[in-house]
C-alpha cells in the first residue's frame, strides 16, 4: 500500500498537501479518519480517541489530524519553529500491527521522503505523561539528524497496564512539512498551493493569532478567573463520576466517562495557561500535575466501566 | 562438535543497552547449556541496532549420561520417610537396592539418567533466557504478553557442524526459530538462509551489516580521523559518543559537515555539547586556533548522491541548535557586561533547600567562610568573597538553562565582560571540584578557598538541620563533598582548624534557621569578629551572651548546648571519610585510629602525617618489638593499678633503681624525652618516631633482667611508675593502645 504512494513522483507543494497525503495514506491503511477534538489540549494523545481508547481490550484504529496548545511556547509568531498553537497529526492502532515500523515508513514515502536519499533513524525516546499518568517505550524518528515523529507503544494510561499494548505515532506537522518542503520560517511555509488563485502562507493564516494569543497567554488572561476555572472543572469532573451508573430517567445504564474526561482536559488546559502567567511555582507545579493525574485515573477507571472500554453486561455481576 | 548460532532480532534496540544485553545474553545460554551438561570451547556476544547474536563453538552434540549413587533409610524405616526418598530420587520401591552396612541393611537407590540432544537443552535454555531477559526496561506489544525492549520478530537458532545445518525447534509465543535473518532495513531488506556464524556474518556484512559492535565503532574512528586529517583538523576524542553512535548504526558511514562561520565564535564546550547532547555529532577543531570549526555525523546508509541530502539536512539542523546556542550567549553576555545584578537578584528568589533558604543567601554564606578560610590557604580574602560571590551566579544564566552540564564553565566565561579578574574567573569553573575520587583537585589559592567554603557549607548546613547521610541514601551527596574538602586539604598540604570552620558556619545556619533580619546580621557581625579575633568557638558564645540580653540569651543558650555536639559528629564523619580514603591508599585503620585519638585531629594533614610516619615505623622491626614492649608494660601497669586501686603517674625515681637494665631504662627516657618533645612541636614525626624506637633495647633489655613484681614495695612501686613514664612518653607520640597486633 505505501509502496504505491511513494512512487508518486509529484512532491507536496504545501503544508495542507502533507497533511492530505497523511490522511489518504492512513485511510488506506484502513484507520477512521477522525477529526480534531473540539477542545483546547496541548498535544495529540489527550484527544479520548486515543487517550481512553488505548484502555481496554476493544481493537481499535483512527487517525486525525490535533490542533494542539502550549501557551509556554508562544514567541509572538517570531520564532521561525516555536509556536504557542500548532498541529499534531496522531495515529493510533490497537493492537499495534507487527508491521507497523513498516507502516510509519510508508507514510514518509507517501509525503514525499525520499527513502534511497534521507537518513531514517529510530533512537531510543521513552515517553511518560505526568498528567495523564501515562507511559511507553519507543523512538524519536530521525530523518537526517531531524525528529519527525514520536513513536511509541503505550504500556500504561491513567494508571491502567494497556492490554493489548495501543501503538501511538505523532508528527509534529509543521516541523516536518518545513523540512520537507525546505522552508525556514514556519511564517513563510505556503499553506495552500502557492500556484493558487490565493496563496496563503502560515503566516497569512496564524501570524496575527500567535500575537494575539501570546499577549494573552503571557499579561493579560486573568488569572484568579483561571484558577477558579479550574477548580470548578476538576469539581464538575469528580460529580460527574460521582453519579449512579444507571440512569433514573431513561433506566439505561449510562457511565459518563467522556463529559468527565472533557472536564479533565479542561483542567490540564487550565493548568497550562496558569503556567504560562508565571503564577504557579516549582513546589506548586508538582501539586497541580498531581491533581490533574487523578482527574485522568478516575476517568480511566470509569472508561473501563463503559461498552468501548471493554465492558460487558457479564461483567455487572 | 557442532556449533551453534543464535540471533534475536528486534526492532530497535536502545544503543546504551546493546552490549550489556548481548553480554547478558551470553551468559544466561551458556550457563544453562553448562548446568544441563553441555561444555563448549568458546562463545561470542555481538549486537547491532536490530540484534542480538551469539555464537558457540564447539558444543558437546548431547549431555553426557550419569549414574548417581544415593543412600536411602535403613531397611524397616517408616514408610513415610522411604517414600520421600523415593520422591526424591524419582525411583518406584522395587528399584532400590538393600544393601548391608555395618550399621544394618539400608536402601540405596541407583539414579542413571540418559544423555539428552543438544538441540533439547538448547531450546530450554534459549526459551528460559528469553523469558527471563534482564532489560533494564522491557515491554509487551500487539496482543501478545511477551516482554522484550522492543518487539523481538524473528529467533535465528541453529546447530551446524561440517554436515549441514539444522534448525532447533522453539516456538516462543508464535515465534518460530529459524535459519533466517534479514540484512540492513533500507539498502539490502529482505530475509535469507545462513548455514553457521562464518556464513552468517558474510552475509550480513554483503547485506550492509557490520555484526560486531567493535568493527563499527574503529570504522567510524578511522574514517572520521582521516576525514579531518584530510583538511589539517583534529577530531576531538569522544568515546562515550563512539559507542553510542556505534549502536545506532548498522552500516556506518561518516560525513563531514562545516559549521557556519557566525557560530565559530562560540566557546568550543558550548559547540561540542549542543553537538553531542542533541545531534550526536562528534567535534572537529583546528589544531592552530583551537576552535571547533567542523563536525562528523554518522548515517546508516550509503546513497547515489554520496550523503549530500543527509548531510544539508544534518546541517539544516544543526544551524537551527546553534542559532538557540548563540541567542543564549549573546544574552548572556549582555547581562554579564551589565554586571550581571539580574543574574545575582534572581538567585535570590530561587530555593536552594525549603530549610535552608535560597541560593542567594547560600551564596552569602559561602562568601563569608570563603573570606574566613582566604588567609590559611595563601587566598586574599576579598577576591575569594568576590569570587563565592560569582561562583553561582550562572546558574541563572540561559546557557545553562539549557545546558545544566556547563555551570561554572560559562560562570568563567561570563567572569572577564562581567569585569572580574582571572581568579575570579577560574574559581567559577574549579570550586566544583574535586567531583569524583579520580577528579583533579584545583590548586589556585582563590579556587582553594571557594571550594572548601561551598563543600563546608553544604555540609554544616545539612548537619544543622540533621539530614546526614544514611547507609546508601545521600540525596545531596555529602559524602562527596566530605571527601571533595579532604583532598583539597592533602593534594594541597593545608593547615586547617576544621573544628573551627564547623563552628562558625554552623552557627551561621543555626541563627539562620531560628532567627531573621536586623538582629541575626548584629549577631552574626559580632561573632564572625569574635571568632576571628580568638579563633575559639565557645568565647565567642560567652561574648556575645554578655552583649544582648532577654530573649536571645535564651536563644543562644540553646545554640550552645547543641552546637558543639554537632560539630563533634561532623568532625566524626570526616574522620570516617578520611578513614575510608586512607584504607584505599593501603593505610591501615588501626594505624589511623592511633592517630585520631591523638589532639589535633581536625587538622587533616597533620593527622596524615602522623599516620604514615607511625605506619612506616610499624613496619620495622624496631617498631614491631617496641609496641610489645609497650603493650607489656601497659598491661602489667593496668593489672597493678586494677588490683592496687591507684594510678601510678607519680614519677619513678632514678634513686630507688637497682639493677643495671633498669638504670639504662631511665637514661634512655631521659634522651627520648627530650628527644621526642621538639620533634612533635616541629612536627617531625620521623625523629619522633626515631626517639621512641631507641626506647626498644633498653626496654626489652629491662623486662628481661628485672621482676616488677618484686617484694619491696617501694622499688615494685617505682618500676610501675617506671612503665607509666614508658606509656606517657609514647603517647606523646601516638595512642599505641589502639594500634593491633
Amino acid at each position: 500500500m505505501g509502496k504505491a504512494m511513494a512512487t508518486s513522483d509529484t512532491r507536496p507543494k504545501s503544508f495542507q498537501d502533507i497533511i492530505l497525503r497523511l490522511q489518504s495514506y492512513w485511510a488506506g491503511q484502513g484507520c477512521a479518519m477522525l477529526q480534531p477534538y473540539d477542545m483546547e489540549v496541548g498535544a495529540g494523545t489527550f484527544h479520548p480517541a486515543t487517550t481512553l481508547r488505548s484502555l481496554g481490550s476493544q481493537p481499535w484504529a483512527a487517525a486525525y489530524v490535533q490542533p494542539s496548545r502550549r501557551p509556554t511556547d508562544g514567541r509572538y509568531g517570531e520564532n521561525p519553529n516555536r509556536l504557542q498553537h500548532y498541529y499534531q497529526y496522531q495515529v493510533l492502532i490497537k493492537p499495534s500491527p507487527p508491521n507497523l515500523q513498516d507502516l510509519y515508513l510508508g507514510s514518509l514515502e507517501a509525503i514525499g521522503i525520499d527513502m534511497e536519499l534521507h537518513d531514517i533513524r529510530f533512537v531510543e525516546d521513552d515517553w511518560e505523561s505526568p498528567t495523564l499518568g501515562a507511559w511507553g517505550l519507543g523512538w524519536e524518528v530521525w530523518c537526517d539528524g531531524m525528529e519527525v515523529s514520536q513513536f511509541t507503544y503505550f504500556q500504561q494510561v491513567g494508571g491502567y497496564d494497556c492490554h493489548p499494548v495501543s501503538g501511538e505515532l505523532t508528527y509534529g506537522l509543521e516541523r516536518l512539512a518545513m523540512y520537507i518542503l525546505g522552508v525556514d520560517h514556519v511564517m513563510d511555509m505556503p499553506f495552500n498551493d502557492p500556484g493558487a488563485p490565493i496563496p496563503l502562507t502560515y503566516g497569512d493564516v496564524f501570524k496575527q493569532t500567535e500575537e494575539e494569543y501570546a499577549r494573552w497567554n503571557f499579561d493579560v488572561a486573568n488569572t484568579d478567573v483561571l484558577l477558579k476555572q479550574f477548580e470548578e472543572a476538576e469539581e464538575e469532573c469528580r460529580k460527574i463520576l460521582d453519579q449512579t451508573h444507571l440512569d433514573p430517567k431513561t433506566g439505561k445504564r449510562i457511565v459518563m466517562a467522556h463529559p468527565a474526561y472533557d472536564q479533565c482536559i479542561k483542567a490540564s488546559h487550565l493548568f497550562n495557561l496558569l503556567d504560562a502567567r508565571g503564577v504557579i511555582s516549582v513546589t506548586e507545579r508538582q501539586a497541580y500535575i498531581g491533581r490533574v493525574r487523578a482527574l485522568a485515573k478516575l476517568c480511566a477507571d470509569a472508561f473501563v466501566q463503559t461498552r468501548a472500554g471493554g465492558w460487558t453486561d457479564g461483567d455487572a455481576a | 562438535m557442532p556449533d551453534l548460532l543464535i540471533e534475536l532480532f528486534s526492532e530497535e534496540i536502545p544503543a546504551r543497552m546493546q552490549k550489556r544485553a548481548a553480554d547478558d545474553l551470553k551468559k544466561l545460554v551458556t550457563d544453562g547449556l553448562v548446568e544441563a551438561g553441555l561444555t563448549y570451547a568458546g562463545a561470542a556476544a555481538l549486537s547491532t541496532p536490530r540484534r542480538l547474536t551469539l555464537a558457540i563453538e564447539g558444543l558437546l552434540e548431547k549431555s553426557p549420561d550419569t549414574r548417581e549413587e544415593r543412600k536411602g533409610p535403613k531397611a524397616g524405616a517408616p514408610d513415610k520417610a522411604i517414600d520421600g526418598f523415593l520422591r526424591g530420587a524419582g525411583l518406584t520401591r522395587d528399584q532400590l537396592e538393600e544393601r548391608d552396612t555395618p550399621k544394618g541393611p539400608v536402601y540405596f537407590a541407583l539414579i542413571e539418567k540418559k544423555g539428552r540432544p543438544a538441540a533439547e537443552i538448547i531450546a530450554e535454555v534459549l526459551e528460559a533466557a528469553i523469558r527471563s531477559f534482564p532489560w533494564p526496561k522491557a515491554m509487551r506489544w500487539g496482543a501478545g504478553s511477551l516482554r522484550w525492549v522492543r518487539p523481538l520478530h524473528s529467533i535465528l537458532c541453529i546447530l551446524s557442524d561440517e554436515t549441514g545445518a539444522s534448525v532447533v525447534p522453539l516456538d516462543i509465543d508464535g515465534i518460530k526459530a529459524g535459519d533466517t535473518t534479514e540484512g540492513h532495513r533500507f539498502m539490502a531488506p529482505g530475509r535469507f538462509a545462513v548455514t553457521g556464524f562464518a556464513d552468517y556474518e558474510t552475509k550480513l556484512k554483503a547485506a550492509r551489516v557490520i555484526l560486531s559492535p567493535e568493527e563499527r565503532a574503529d570504522h567510524i574512528w578511522a574514517e572520521a580521523q582521516n576525514a579531518a586529517f584530510a583538511q589539517g583538523l583534529e577530531l576531538v576524542e569522544d568515546k562515550g559518543l563512539l559507542a553510542e553512535v556505534a549502536g545506532l548504526v548498522e552500516w556506518p558511514v561518516v560525513l563531514m559537515g562545516d559549521i557556519a562561520d557566525e557560530f565559530i565564535p562560540l566557546p568550543p564546550e558550548v559547540l561540542q555539547t549542543s553537538m553531542r547532547e542533541h545531534q550526536k555529532f562528534f567535534s572537529v577543531k583546528n589544531p592552530k586556533t583551537g576552535l571547533i570549526e567542523k563536525f562528523v555525523t554518522v548515517a546508516n546508509r550509503e546513497t547515489a548522491d554520496h550523503g549530500a541530502t543527509i548531510l544539508a539536512g544534518n546541517q539544516k539542523v544543526l544551524s537551527a541548535r546553534l542559532a538557540d546556542a548563540k541567542f543564549f550567549w549573546e544574552n548572556d553576555l549582555r547581562v554579564a557586561e551589565a554586571g550581571a545584578e539580574a543574574w545575582l537578584d534572581s538567585l535570590a528568589n530561587v530555593t536552594f533547600h525549603n530549610k535552608l533558604g535560597t541560593q542567594g543567601e547560600r551564596i552569602e554564606r559561602i562568601a563569608q567562610l570563603a573570606g574566613a578560610i582566604a588567609p590559611s590557604v595563601g587566598a586574599d580574602p576579598d577576591l575569594a568573597t568576590q569570587a563565592a560571590r560569582w561562583a553561582k551566579a550562572d546558574l541563572s544564566s540561559e546557557m545553562v538553562y539549557e545546558f545544566p552540564e556547563l555551570q561554572g564553565l560559562m560562570g568563567k566565561y561570563y567572569a572577564g565582560p562581567a569585569g572580574h579578574p582571572v581568579e575570579v574567573a577560574n574559581a567559577a569553573v574549579e570550586h566544583y571540584s574535586p567531583l569524583g575520587p579520580s577528579d583533579d583537585v584545583p590548586s589556585a589559592p582563590v579556587s582553594v578557598a571557594v571550594a572548601l567554603a561551598d563543600k563546608l557549607d553544604t555540609l554544616t548546613g545539612f548537619w544543622a538541620i540533621d539530614e546526614k547521610p544514611t547507609g546508601s541514601k545521600d540525596p545531596f551527596a555529602l559524602r562527596r563533598a566530605a571527601l571533595g574538602v579532604i583532598r583539597l586539604v592533602l593534594d594541597n598540604d593545608l593547615r586547617l582548624a576544621l573544628d573551627q570552620l564547623f563552628d562558625a558556619q554552623l552557627l551561621r545556619h543555626q541563627i539562620a534557621l531560628d532567627d531573621d533580619g536586623a538582629v541575626r546580621n548584629a549577631l552574626l557581625r559580632d561573632l564572625d569578629n569574635e571568632i576571628a579575633d580568638h579563633g575559639v568557638f565557645g568565647a565567642a558564645i560567652r561574648t556575645v551572651l554578655d552583649h544582648f540580653d532577654g530573649d536571645l540569651s535564651k536563644h543562644l543558650e540553646k545554640v550552645k548546648d547543641s552546637l558543639p555536639d554537632t560539630s563533634r559528629d561532623l568532625l566524626g564523619f570526616f574522620h570516617d571519610r578520611l578513614k575510608v580514603y586512607l584504607r584505599d591508599k593501603g593505610v591501615r585503620h588501626d594505624v589511623i585510629d592511633a592517630c585520631l585519638a591523638m589532639p589535633g585531629n581536625d587538622d587533616l594533614t597533620l593527622l596524615v602525617k602522623r599516620a604514615e610516619a607511625l605506619g612506616a615505623f610499624l613496619s620495622t622491626d624496631d617498631g614491631e618489638n617496641l609496641l610489645q614492649g609497650v603493650k607489656r608494660s601497659s598491661n602489667i601497669l593496668a593489672q597493678a593499678e586494677e588490683k592496687d586501686g591507684v594510678e601510678y603517674s607519680y614519677g619513678a625515681d632514678l634513686k630507688f633503681a637497682e639493677a643495671d637494665e633498669e638504670k639504662a631504662l631511665f637514661a634512655a627516657l631521659d634522651t627520648a624525652e627530650a628527644a621526642i618533645k621538639p620533634a612533635m612541636e616541629a612536627e617531625d614525626f620521623a625523629a619522633a618516631m626515631q626517639a621512641m624506637a631507641n626506647l626498644r633495647a633498653p626496654i626489652d633489655a629491662f623486662f628481661e633482667a628485672v621482676q616488677i613484681n618484686t617484694d619491696n614495695q617501694v622499688v615494685r612501686r617505682n618500676r610501675l611508675n617506671l612503665l607509666s613514664r614508658i606509656r606517657m612518653t609514647c603517647a606523646g607520640v601516638a595512642d599505641l593502645s589502639r594500634v593491633e597486633g
